[in-house]
């Protein structure tokens, strides 16, 4: 079966790629687009690692095929920063030391800002529920929780 | 394998009913994708529906809403009017997974995928809800307690696609409510669930349905349990009837996430905890 070729958009740039017909979004992003922000985890849907968002829905890539693409808008954590300047949820991540390992980070970061586009000024029970599809191992989720509070304060702030 | 998006439900039946492999519906892909992944399944063809206007949408009309197979649980969600309507499917549909799995998982799809678990099943069912199912040659409008057959068993023939679910108009005087039992509050597969539409009249339960999940084969509709509750104020006495029915349907398995003693007694429970949020629904709407 012939690769297919896939036109769409990636964090603001119009993007082409070909990929085998039956190829994740994850491996088209990671392999062909070389955007290793993007983590495989389970590859399942249980660890929101992969988290884009697509069309503005955040979604795990693992679970999207590379060919559904096909002129949708897809953003990354590799979007989230402008050029130097980190986004308030990545500033916030790394002073409150929300990571270790930093496998779920991407994934994390991408779930926080869908979460606060939708709801600036969430409680604390509203970001467990909303990052419930992201799995850390190591930190814990204590520092990624105030980190998502002070980023959102700030934010609330612009 | 090869992977087609068709623009309307027509030529997506056409692709379905042509394969002569293995051909599979992808809808948000959040079962499809998984089995894929984990060599249950090795599709020869996966047909897109999301690029089809007709499944797109959410409609109200005079006789019912109409939700479009490619609707996601986020979209759902976020339609004010729905949930005010129907609360309890909305609620159902909106416990399927994590924020990322909301953002593409459809009540078709969990309908189609035919677990005994699947969250928005038992609410559809109690809410009479039934879905518009399209073949090569006709198009038909089946009850949604008709489609499940058993555990990833469905009545779809080859080439069958549903191409909406559609929820009936009711009286302003009624309610609906899905409750899950899982040992955590978030990202797990039901231990039991119950969901419940009634319609009161002066106070007093007119009609009702009650439906049950994850202690059967397949999700039940359980009659008996609605008789329980119709024509009283759900009272204690109504309640104790309405959980013995329910416990008196289910015939739940063992497994890691609840014994068979367990899960018979636990249904009662949340049966009439639903039964009393849907009432309270009904009296205030």
């Amino acid at each position: 079966m012939p690769g297919l070729l896939v036109s769409t958009t990636v964090n603001g740039d119009a993007i082409e790629f070909v990929c085998p017909q039956d190829e994740t979004l994850l491996d088209s992003l990671r392999d062909r687009v070389g955007l290793t922000g993007v983590k495989e985890g389970c590859g399942t849907g249980d660890c929101g690692a992969c988290s884009i968002t697509l069309d503005g829905r955040l979604v795990c890539s693992c679970l999207v095929l590379g060919a559904e693409a096909n002129g949708r808008e897809i953003e990354t954590v590799e979007g989230l920063a402008d050029g130097d300047k980190l986004h308030p949820l990545q500033d916030k991540f790394i002073e409150y030391a929300a990571l270790q390992c930093g496998i779920c980070t991407p994934g994390f970061l991408i779930a926080a800002k869908a979460l606060l586009d939708r709801n600036p000024n969430p409680t604390v029970e509203e970001i467990r529920y909303g990052l419930a599809g992201n799995l850390c191992r190591c930190t814990g989720y204590d520092k990624i929780v105030r980190a998502v509070q002070a980023a959102a304060k700030q934010m609330r702030k612009k | 394998m090869r992977f087609e998006s068709p623009k309307t439900t027509r030529e997506a039946v056409a692709l379905l009913a042509k394969e002569k492999g293995s051909a599979y519906v992808l809808a948000g892909g959040t079962d499809l994708l998984v089995r894929m992944k984990t060599g249950l399944i090795e599709p020869d063809l996966v047909v897109d529906i999301k690029r089809i206007s007709a499944m797109q949408s959410i409609k109200t009309t005079a006789s019912g809403t109409r939700i479009g197979a490619a609707v996601s649980g986020a979209e759902l969600g976020e339609n004010k009017k729905l949930k005010k309507a129907w609360p309890g499917v909305v609620e159902a549909t909106n416990l399927i997974g994590s924020d990322q799995i909301q953002g593409r998982c459809t009540m078709v799809g969990n309908l189609c995928n035919a677990s005994p678990a699947a969250d928005s099943v038992p609410a559809l069912m109690a809410a009479r809800a039934k879905a518009v199912v399209v073949g090569k040659n006709k198009r038909r409008t089946v009850a949604v307690e008709k489609i499940i057959t058993g555990p990833g068993e469905t009545s779809l023939a080859k080439g069958e696609i549903i191409e909406a679910i559609i929820l009936p108009r009711r009286s302003t005087k009624s309610g609906d409510a899905f409750l899950r039992f899982i040992p955590r509050t978030e990202m797990d597969i039901a231990v039991v669930s119950a969901g419940i539409s009634l319609t009161l009249a002066r106070g007093v339960i007119k009609s009702a349905r009650v439906a049950l999940g994850a202690v059967a084969a397949t999700p039940l509709l359980v009659p008996a349990a609605a008789r329980a509750i119709i024509g009283t104020k759900l009272d204690d006495v109504a309640l104790e009837k309405l959980a013995a029915a329910c416990s008196a349907a289910c015939k739940p398995i063992d497994d890691k996430r609840g014994t068979i003693e367990y899960r018979t007694k636990v249904v009662g429970v949340l049966a009439c905890r639903a039964a009393k949020i849907a009432y309270q629904r009904a009296g205030d709407a």
